[in-house]
């Protein structure tokens, strides 16, 4: 059996093959192309923009910082309305839970929308391994279902393919004829799908908010695939990470809207849907049973960090994304997360270790752009520093160490500067001999940069002349 | 079985013993995450008249590629239904019982079926339907959504299973933004919400495939709004 390589060497695999690969970081920017157009026309219709986003912040603060109080309101008033609440602190947990119905209850087919939560616990192999045909119904996670790929993107999942690869797909999985029309290809998954949404018998979502007020869970989508995953199935189980949390019904108000803009740059998805408890008496459809499995997975991990809390308060817009230099180059796979991008870097090291995921805070040119783009402004590029700080802090590496040692004694003393300053052009000679051989010892930096020539005298000497010569 | 509930909210509160510090301000023009009605002093503008609104749904309409008609009556509007449905070859319609909806069909011709599901359905013959008729909770002027909930519209299925869905409202129906939306709901329904409400806005749509719009990815393809005066 081969083992899976480590986190950052995986990541710099990926991530060096995809900076080299042209047409598909082309194709990546031609998806976004019309993002920052589309979302600063919409973001222009709002009279302020900033002052929403502060409110948003605030309500999505109220909800994280008092989340024991919410949490328990919100299992009381879904229970009320005939609910079930799971309580699952690990992705073991939650996968055993959801199993566990499915067995008891005789389920033969599973029908699931879109849900970066089921790709965190890895649900649809754990389903399948024990017989369970599911379908993802979201076209671009269908696509992907059927590449055996995770998604790219946890908003656009299938952002970095083409019509010609997604028709040759469609070809050999569903025996499509070719297509070169976004259009057709769309109805191809549409045809196949309406069957399972009218045989499954258990339909999986996500969720984007899980209101205390009144126990409901928001679930926002452009496609209709969610509703019917949740209209026609008996069984209906939400998999919702704690963190959704927001205290009122009417706070979507403000934030579907923003979701939408930040988002896609629409002014609305196209159905924002609330659900509150199975079929109530007096209701002519709707499941019989509906599940919410509350996953903590770690999150509570990244809640006991004060200074990275608002990492929580992500509302999985995907706007860090779609503004980051480094994610436009390197793509979403290179990631190796279910969270890609610059948030997806703030918070895997909290949930899945910070030392085997803390490359992920290099990933960063720093410049900003997520955390201006971000509609609950979480303050995402300094999150990207304390998790290096926090890393270098929990364990030391000796030869860092060592080399600003090193340096800290240089710089002290003068006469020790002089002497490394004149033996600076004989080590650059020296280098060029190693320069792009194994034995290169700063060959990740020089494999994309030049080195600056070292000047052959120094200012401070030249200083020193000028000074001599006009005397 | 609920699972880890006491450890899960044991590892919360311990989690939240320290508060974290507040990245936000206060928002310019005060206010509290418990005060809905800002909102509208930030988001996108609505004018204060009913003339005005409309236009601004009328234009929303447009661009996310929802029929919008304004009828003078709800005989017009009848007409307009039965135009559509002569148009694009209708057989079968499915709607819910009431008064706009009842009052909408009663023009059809006797060619079409009528499927009422009020007293439940068959998936298939539901999904067989040429179009789903429903009335709705209200209108938002300023994002050109139709709020419909299960008890208003007919449940869950009648609004996205059929390929053209079409709306029957009234100009009452017709509120400013998504809060007005939600203080209509909470009215009306108080703590005994249905146990589904949708904002629909504009017909199914999907991006997935190189981000090219392409209607009708899993719901409808077709919304049309038909607008009728209010209550007589």
């Amino acid at each position: 059996m081969i083992s899976a390589p480590e986190p950052s060497t995986q990541f710099h695999t990926d991530a060096d093959r995809t900076t080299a690969d042209d047409p598909r970081r082309a194709a990546v920017r031609k998806a976004l192309g019309n993002y920052r157009s589309a979302r600063g026309k919409t973001e222009s219709a709002f009279i302020s923009w900033q002052d929403a986003r502060e409110a948003a912040a605030a309500i999505k603060y109220e909800g994280v910082n008092r989340l024991d109080v919410y949490l328990r309101e919100f299992e009381e008033k879904f229970t009320a309305r005939g609910g079930k609440v799971f309580w699952a602190s690990n992705s073991a947990q939650a996968r055993e839970y959801i199993l566990g119905l499915a067995r008891e209850r005789g389920v033969k087919s599973i029908v699931k929308s879109k849900a970066m939560t089921s790709e965190e616990i890895h649900l649809n192999e754990a389903l399948e391994k024990e017989g369970y045909a599911v379908v993802e119904s979201d076209l671009g996670e269908f696509i992907q279902q059927l590449m055996h790929e995770p998604p790219y993107h946890f908003v656009f999942p299938c952002m970095h393919l083409k019509r010609e690869e997604i028709s040759a797909l469609f070809e050999r999985e569903l025996g499509s004829a070719k297509t070169d029309s976004p259009e057709e290809l769309t109805m191809i998954a549409r045809r196949f799908m309406r069957r399972h949404y009218i045989d499954a018998d258990m339909g999986i979502s996500g969720a984007n908010f899980i209101i205390a007020e009144t126990g409901m869970i928001s679930i926002t989508e452009n496609e209709g695939n969610a509703r019917l995953t949740t209209a026609l199935p008996k069984i209906h189980v939400a998999l919702v990470g704690i963190e959704k949390m927001v205290p009122k019904l009417a706070d979507l108000a403000l934030l579907l809207p923003m979701l939408a803009t930040a988002g896609t740059g629409q002014h609305l998805t196209c159905y924002n849907s609330m659900y509150g408890g199975p079929r109530q008496p007096g209701e002519l459809d709707g499941p019989e049973e509906f599940h919410v499995v509350l996953l903590d997975n770690h999150r509570t991990r990244l809640l006991a960090d004060p200074e990275q809390r608002d990492a929580l308060h992500c509302i999985r817009c995907g706007a860090c994304l779609n503004v980051c230099p480094i994610f436009k180059n390197i793509g979403g796979h290179a990631y190796g997360t279910t969270y890609q991008g610059p948030i997806g870097s703030v918070i895997t090291p909290h949930f899945r270790g910070l030392q085997d995921w803390k490359h992920l805070s290099g990933a960063s040119s720093l410049c900003g752009a997520c955390t201006e783009a971000c509609p609950v402004k979480i303050d995402i590029h300094h999150h990207l520093l304390h998790n290096r700080r926090n890393a270098v802090q929990e364990k030391k590496v000796w030869w860092e160490r060592l080399i600003w040692f090193g340096y800290v004694e240089l710089m002290k003393r003068p006469w020790a500067f002089k002497i490394a300053m004149r033996l600076a052009p004989l080590g650059q000679k020296m280098h060029a001999l190693v320069l792009g051989t194994p034995l290169d010892p700063v060959a990740a930096w020089t494999k994309t940069r030049d080195f600056p020539e070292a000047a052959p005298r120094s200012f401070h000497d030249y200083w020193q002349e000028r000074k001599a010569a006009r005397k | 079985m609920n699972g880890d509930r006491e450890a899960m909210l044991a590892r919360v509160t311990e989690a939240l013993r320290v508060p974290a510090p507040r990245h936000h301000e206060k928002p310019s023009k005060a206010a509290t995450h418990t005060v809905t009605a800002p909102f509208r002093e930030w988001l996108p503008p609505v004018g204060a008249s009913m003339a005005e609104q409309i236009a601004l749904f009328a234009e929303r309409s447009e661009s996310l590629r929802t029929e919008f008609i304004q009828c003078q009556t709800i005989e017009a509007a009848a007409q307009h239904l039965a135009g559509l449905a002569g148009e694009n070859g209708w057989k079968r319609i499915a709607l819910h019982a009431g008064r706009l909806a009842d009052a909408v069909v009663a023009g059809l011709s006797s060619g079409i079926e009528l499927l009422r599901i009020d007293n439940g359905y068959d998936k298939d013959a539901l999904e067989a339907c040429d179009a789903g008729l429903t009335e709705c909770e209200s209108l938002v002027a300023q994002t050109g959504s139709v709020c419909v909930t299960a008890r208003s519209s007919g449940g869950r299925a009648l609004s996205v299973l059929p390929p053209h869905h079409v709306v029957i409202a009234s100009r009452d129906q017709l509120v400013t933004d998504l809060s007005a939306a939600y203080e209509r709901l909470a009215a009306k329904y108080a703590a005994n919400y249905p146990s589904f409400i949708s904002f629909i806005t504009g017909p199914s749509r999907t991006g997935d495939i190189e981000r090219i719009l392409v209607l009708g990815a899993h719901g409808p393809k077709k919304l049309t709004v038909l607008l009728v005066p209010g209550v007589a």
